[in-house]
């Protein structure tokens, strides 16, 4: 829960903020600029923030600008999401060996962390909420994520420049965090440059306490809101989500399938970026004498042939029929599963379609009846 | 009550039919009986009959050379064997063999052809009868054309 | 007796994790297919019901989900078809091989609810092994059921499953069972015809029966509507899904059927839930 007392920290107080949390034994992980991206890895200290860039985002493309400031968080999210560090693409499960005439296993411990998680939007907490679900919220638990997720330090940021694809307002994931971290900042350009913070629970509060930082005035807080409230009103999309379970249960042989079929190369990369799709597979292998084997998981994406391959053949051989296994499971039928929608607005599929596919657009057209391709509003 | 007359009555085929035409029916009829193992007829035989089956089973078959006779179907009681006796050239297109004791009745084609044409509303209830088992054996055919437990691939 | 690793254990090994399992019997049904009975090594037996699986582990190749075939209060019976690398594998293990099992997994067939009426269990092919465990249930407690029939089919004479204790049930007086095939060579004078077809002439009251159905998807959907036309209401037909699975615990998405994974809310079914979802195609 938000606490009623908010702080304000200077610029400088970010660099205390990494060092306070790496002297605690966090590995902390944030966003830095490599390759033309803005990804998220392992900061040093608040030197490695993106200072100064934002992210230029549509369906298809990204690029990054220069900002005329020196902003720590003036861009919204990038190809990479918090679950490659919850949840990693490839993770070895255990390792078994033939002895004794049987089977021994033993299990593999998780290896990194604790994690503090550096600059966490708000769409971004309830991706991990909904990641929390699928695999510590059921009957069966997944010991290596609840592991990484337990000790997972969260210092949430308060969006102020929302990306060119971002709808987190429709899906009710954003911009402001409302729980579920820590620490949560808002930076404030207007006037000195500052953060607003906002503590989320003890742990948060007693590292708040080694930072330098003044209580808040109301004009701190007003300036903060009123960015917050700024980027609520510039969204990328819009998505009219009443009743969208049910309409996609009644359409799924809408004409529209076959026309994104066509464009849709099922490359999966949305799946990839996507920072609540949670999809794996296993590989068991062997040592060459066969006496050792191990048991690894990886990261599958609905879009591979091979993804529903049952004895003989693919349940879903067609482009067509595993597009829309994943539209309709991420808008619909994950609400059937898990309790919620599976999608937190955060636009990573539609900047990183190659071919531009814009969900909110194909949602629209089923809406709205129609086939034909741009059809969808494009209003922010 | 002519028995042959009342084992029509019994037959899911002819449910519905007036008393009237069933004794149209019976007329044609008369009572057989196979042995076990025995050829009720072969392929390319004349077919001037059809049976229907009041007790055992019956196979129907089709020879394969080098795989011997294949079954494609068996028939129980209730259960009516052959309508080539319908159109030319009246000729059988599969062996039939009982696989026990066999009661049947068997109806005379050209009987009851006749009868047909003398009468063109019961040639049409009789028609549209056969129609619809040709229609059901059709759609088990179908079925087992898909092969359904068919060996799966190794792959 | 082979256990875990003591010192790298920060815990005990999770659901993704196969517990050693030594084969103890061994027995080969038709061209491609075995039943095994299984042991446990750390001499712990599984909590079976009727209707779950397992899943099956050839040491160093894979895992397949594999419906329990035997009697849930005896040791763990799987009769697996060998049709890729791992079931080849698996049916190849011989008595003393020692395979991994996790699980069981899925929900069961309604074997309790379903005291008080008729059943019909109706198998094709290997759908005869998920099945079998509810048949010994019910026939277990004979007097708590009404008409109970066994319709079974197959391609052929030589694909049918446990054919002497077939032959050992139909000597039952209180147990109908009636056996068909696709198509038959020399020597049958059993019934060739397909499964739908004997479901008309099975003895039971439609209006207060449970069928519980098992084997390929279309041999289910028409049997299905078969009992539909008998009067058997479509809340009281169940079905056994099957769907590509990696994980069984609800982790991986694969089994996703529709609005369901069918690791958790199947692999049984109930026909009036189902028949919507079966009706679209690559669903």
């Amino acid at each position: 829960m938000a606490s009623e007392a908010t702080s304000v920290i200077e610029p400088g107080g970010l660099d205390a903020l990494v060092g306070v949390l790496r002297a605690r034994g966090f590995t902390v992980l944030g966003p830095t600029s490599r390759d033309g991206a803005i990804v998220y890895e392992e900061l040093d200290s608040a030197a490695d923030l993106p200072i100064g860039w934002t992210d230029v985002q549509e369906a298809g493309t990204y690029r990054l600008e220069r900002r005329n400031d020196e902003a720590r968080f003036g861009y919204a999210v990038g190809p990479h999401s918090w679950k490659q560090f919850l949840f990693p693409p490839r993770v070895r499960l255990w390792r078994a060996r033939r002895a004794n005439g049987g089977v021994e296993v033993e299990e593999t411990p998780p290896e990194e962390g604790p994690y503090a998680f550096f600059g966490m939007r708000s769409c971004e907490l309830h991706a991990m909420a909904i990641q929390d679900r699928v695999f510590i919220g059921g009957k069966y638990v997944d010991g290596d994520y609840a592991a990484r997720r337990e000790d997972a330090f969260v210092v949430a940021v308060n969006c102020f420049e929302p990306g060119g694809t971002c709808f987190c307002v429709s899906m009710g994931t954003g911009p402001k965090a409302e729980g579920g971290y820590d620490l949560a900042l808002t930076e404030i350009l207007d006037g000195a440059h500052r953060f607003l913070v906002e503590v989320g629970s003890e742990r948060g509060a007693e590292v708040l306490e080694q930072l330098p930082n003044r209580p808040a005035a109301e004009t701190d807080v007003r300036a903060a809101a009123d960015a917050v409230d700024g980027a609520a009103e510039r969204m990328g999309r819009t998505l009219d989500t009443t009743d969208i379970r049910n309409l996609l249960t009644d359409n799924l042989e809408h004409e529209r399938w076959n026309e994104v079929a066509t464009r849709c190369l099922t490359c999966g990369n949305c799946t990839m970026v996507c920072p609540t799709c949670f999809c794996t597979t296993v590989a068991d292998t062997t040592d060459l004498t066969g006496e050792s084997a191990e048991r690894v998981r990886v990261w599958d994406s609905c879009f591979s042939v091979d993804y529903s391959y049952i004895h003989g053949g693919s349940i879903r051989p067609s482009g067509r029929s595993r597009y829309r296994q994943w539209l309709t499971h991420k808008f619909g039928t994950w609400h059937d599963q898990f309790g919620s929608s599976g999608c937190v607005g955060c636009g990573r599929c539609i900047t990183w379609c190659p071919v531009g596919i814009d969900v909110t657009e194909e949602l629209t057209a089923i809406r709205t009846d129609q086939v034909g391709p741009n059809t969808g509003s494009e209003e922010g | 009550m002519d028995t042959i007359e009342t084992v029509l009555r019994d037959v899911p085929l002819f449910g519905g039919l007036g008393s009237a035409e069933l004794e149209t029916v019976a007329g044609c009829g008369s009572n057989v009986r196979f042995r076990s193992d025995e050829m009720l007829f072969r392929d390319g035989d004349e077919a001037e009959t059809f049976y229907v089956i009041r007790q055992g089973a019956i196979a129907l078959e089709m020879f394969v050379p080098s795989r011997g006779p294949v079954t494609i179907e068996t028939l129980e009681a209730g259960e009516v064997i052959g309508w080539s006796w319908l159109f030319p050239p009246y000729r059988w297109h599969f062996d039939a063999r009982a696989l026990s004791l066999v009661r049947a009745t068997g109806f005379d084609g050209a009987c009851l052809r006749g009868k047909c044409e003398a009468d063109p509303k019961l040639g049409y209830e009789l028609m549209s009868r056969f129609a619809q088992v040709a229609i059901e054996r059709l759609q088990w055919t179908r079925l087992r054309l898909l092969d359904v437990y068919g060996y799966a691939r190794v792959d | 007796m082979a256990t875990h690793a003591s010192t790298d254990l920060r815990e005990p090994p999770g659901p993704m994790a196969p517990e050693p399992f030594r084969v103890s019997r061994r027995r080969r049904e038709t061209r491609d297919t075995w039943t095994l009975e299984f042991e446990p090594v750390t001499g712990v037996p599984l909590e079976l019901a009727p209707g779950q699986f397992t899943m099956l582990y050839a040491f160093g190749i894979g895992e397949v989900p594999i419906s329990i075939s035997g009697d849930t209060e005896g040791p763990l019976v799987h009769t697996v078809r060998a049709v890729g690398a791992v079931s080849q594998a698996i049916c190849a293990s011989r008595p003393g091989s020692v395979l991994g099992v996790r699980g069981p997994f899925g929900n069961s067939w309604p074997v309790e609810d379903a005291r008080g009426s008729d059943v019909v269990v109706v198998a094709g092919g290997i759908g005869l092994a998920p099945l079998r465990p509810a048949l010994y249930e019910v026939l277990r407690r004979r007097g708590e059921y009404g008409e109970v029939a066994l319709l079974y089919g197959s391609r052929t004479p030589d694909d049918l499953l446990y054919r002497r204790e077939l032959e050992r049930l139909r000597g039952r007086f209180d147990l109908h069972v009636d056996v068909t095939v696709d198509s038959a060579e020399g020597g049958w004078h059993g019934k060739v015809g397909v499964v739908p077809k004997i479901i008309g002439g099975a003895r039971f009251e439609p209006d207060s029966t449970v069928a519980l159905v098992c084997g390929p998807e279309i041999m289910m959907h028409f049997a299905a509507q078969a009992l539909l036309e008998r009067g058997v209401p479509g809340e009281r037909i169940f079905l056994s899904m099957e769907r590509d699975m990696r994980c069984g615990l609800g982790h991986c998405g694969h089994c996703q059927l529709g609005p369901t994974l069918i690791c958790r809310d199947g692999p049984v079914y109930r026909y009036d839930e189902l028949r919507e979802l079966m009706a679209v195609r690559e669903l």
